[in-house]
């Protein structure tokens, strides 16, 4: 990104230096180019709905009957279902990989945190179908039973699910903020008098808000992104949540539901489209997000 | 300098070309028995339409295409409508419906002077299902539509346990959700917070484990942890669908054009044939009805 670039300096390139320098230019054009066409295609084939309904009223209705006679594109309770397990998951999800975080990296000792890290990264790993098939087999019966539900796949269930998938990866990347944070502020905060909880809790844990700001909204781009596990134990129906025990549709798992035997160029198709449009738009929201504060961290 | 730029330009270029010619490449249609189309109008069977009835014409195609391994047969499924359409642009030979033509598609085909023949292929029927341990084995079509529509919301109301029914929907692109709002809701919204599973073994499970869930699937996913509900006095079987006494039934259509290619012909008179009619059995369909 920086002005000088060095191949423009170098008075004579080597073929071979020729040949890798037009390898990785090929491989960043790639990259690019799939990024550019892959927004092109989805905003083209988006934009056919406009034919049928006006976007205020995809963006605001709550009817979602795609294939009724006349059909409704109406996106906001698939939109709300997505907002709703997406929040509720982080309310279990960042207490959690936050508190994770601190303990791995201020109070651990070295040999449990030489054990504990690979194992918390390596649940990042665990296949999310794996999970999803834990909420529809395991909590599912067990929330209707302990809490005398008519269903158990719901909002709940997927949060609990979603949950466990982003805990890893906010715990993983917390720790390597809180580990940033230079030694001599804390040995300053200790030669100050300052106890071990008020050093963790007034200096290490502030100086690393924005990384850890940045973990938790990585984590919860997960959540808002994953498909199988809400398709799975969220129930999938079309509503506005009014509590954690309603069914939902998040916008992943309707498309993941509905594209397959979608006639390619229908109304419904571009429908389909249009939410992942949507969907586009709130995960590029909490990538500019987390890119934000993560620049104001190394900053500050 | 210059050289450098054309270098990238081209590379730009190459891949855009590239990324296009995939991108259309995904618009194709899928090829059945992994054997290659031959494009020649005349040679080659093309059927499209229907996705209920898109696992029986594949099944059936493999089959053709072990007993004749010179034609050849290309499926895909577009929907209904879609099939229609492309049969009266000519686009294919066969179009799958799961319903009769709309007067629209009559209008379409005199304008475009072509005519449709019609040839019932299968019965597909749809069995109600509920929890094995749920009391209630018996709903009128009307119960069934007050369920869906959310006008009966709990099994007291039909003779059952005190609990609250939750209502399970297939997915609504599937042909099978297509069925139930046509026959049992006549085309009315169900209520919009009835769950959605995406196939019928994935209804069938939800059911099992909830004695609250009443769900709907075709015949082949009977069986196992739930107890079938007779629907106005009769149970779903495929003897039941077959003759048309089962209420949630409809006849599956094949349409061709009265010019249709030999290979189309050929291809129709296997689906409707012996051979064709034995495959409907292991795909939840009941032969279709001699009229």
């Amino acid at each position: 990104m920086s002005k000088e670039e060095p191949i423009l300096l170098t008075p004579k390139l080597s073929p071979t230096e020729k040949g890798a320098q037009f390898f990785f230019l090929a491989c960043a054009i790639v990259a690019l180019g799939q990024m550019f066409l892959i927004t092109v295609f989805l905003l083209a084939e988006a934009g056919g709905l406009l034919a049928t309904v006006s976007l205020p009223e995809f963006l605001f209705s709550k009817e979602w009957y795609p294939t009724y006679r006349p059909p409704e594109f109406g996106a906001l309770a698939l939109i709300l279902g997505s907002v709703a397990v997406t929040i509720c998951s982080s309310l279990i999800a960042a207490p959690v990989g936050l508190a994770l975080a601190v303990y791995l990296s201020c109070l651990a000792g070295r040999r449990v945190r030489e054990l504990a890290k690979p194992a918390v990264e390596l649940m990042a790993g665990i296949p999310s179908v794996v999970l999803g098939f834990i909420g529809l087999v395991v909590v599912a019966p067990f929330l209707q039973e302990t809490l005398d539900l008519p269903t158990g796949l719901n909002v709940l269930n997927a949060s609990v699910i979603l949950a466990v998938m982003a805990i890893p990866s906010i715990a993983s990347l917390g720790e390597d903020a809180l580990t940033a944070v230079p030694r001599d502020v804390q040995d300053a905060s200790y030669a100050l008098g300052a106890t071990r909880w008020e050093t963790i809790f007034k200096v290490t844990v502030p100086a690393a808000t924005s990384g850890l700001s940045t973990a938790v909204i990585l984590g919860l781009g997960r959540a808002l992104g994953e498909t199988l596990v809400v398709l799975m134990v969220a129930g999938g129906a079309a509503q506005i949540p009014t509590s954690i025990f309603d069914s939902v549709r998040p916008l992943t798992a309707t498309l993941a539901a509905e594209m397959g035997e979608t006639a390619i160029g229908s109304a419904h198709y571009h429908a389909l489209f249009a939410l992942g449009v949507v969907l586009f738009v709130l995960t590029m929201a909490f990538n500019l997000l987390a890119y934000w504060l993560g620049r104001r961290w190394r900053r500050g | 300098m210059a050289k450098n730029w054309a270098i990238r330009l081209g590379a730009v270029l190459g891949l855009a070309l590239l990324s296009f010619w995939a991108l259309w490449d995904l618009k194709g249609q899928a090829t059945a028995g992994g054997r290659a189309a031959v494009p020649a109008r005349g040679q080659t069977a093309r059927i499209s339409g229907s996705t209920t009835l898109l696992p029986f014409t594949q099944k059936a195609a493999e089959e053709y295409l072990k007993k004749y391994p010179h034609e050849s047969v290309t499926v895909s499924g577009t929907g209904s409508g879609e099939g229609v359409k492309s049969l009266i642009d000519g686009v294919v030979d066969l179009a799958a419906s799961s319903r009769d033509l709309s007067p629209e598609e009559v209008d379409r085909a005199k304008a475009n002077r072509v005519t449709l023949v019609r040839h019932a292929v299968a019965q597909d029927g749809l069995a109600v299902i509920v929890q094995a341990k749920n009391p209630v084995r018996a709903l009128t079509m009307g119960q069934l539509k007050g369920i869906y529509l959310g006008e009966i919301l709990n099994w007291r109301d039909l003779g059952g346990e005190d609990r609250v029914i939750v209502p399970i929907n297939r997915d609504s692109s599937s042909g099978t959700f297509e069925m139930w709002v046509e026959l049992v809701l006549h085309g009315l919204k169900h209520r919009p917070d009835a769950q959605v599973q995406s196939s019928s073994g994935a209804v069938a499970y939800a059911v099992a484990g909830n004695r609250h869930a009443i769900g709907y699937v075709g015949l082949g996913f009977l069986g196992g942890e739930v107890g079938l509900v007779a629907v106005d006095g009769v149970e779903a079987s495929l003897a039941t669908v077959e003759d048309g006494s089962y209420p949630i039934s409809r006849p599956l259509y094949v349409f061709s054009r009265v010019d249709a290619s030999p290979a189309a012909q050929k291809f129709l008179d296997f689906l409707q044939g012996p051979e064709g009619q034995a495959l409907l059995g292991a795909e939840g369909y009941a032969p279709a009805r001699r009229n």
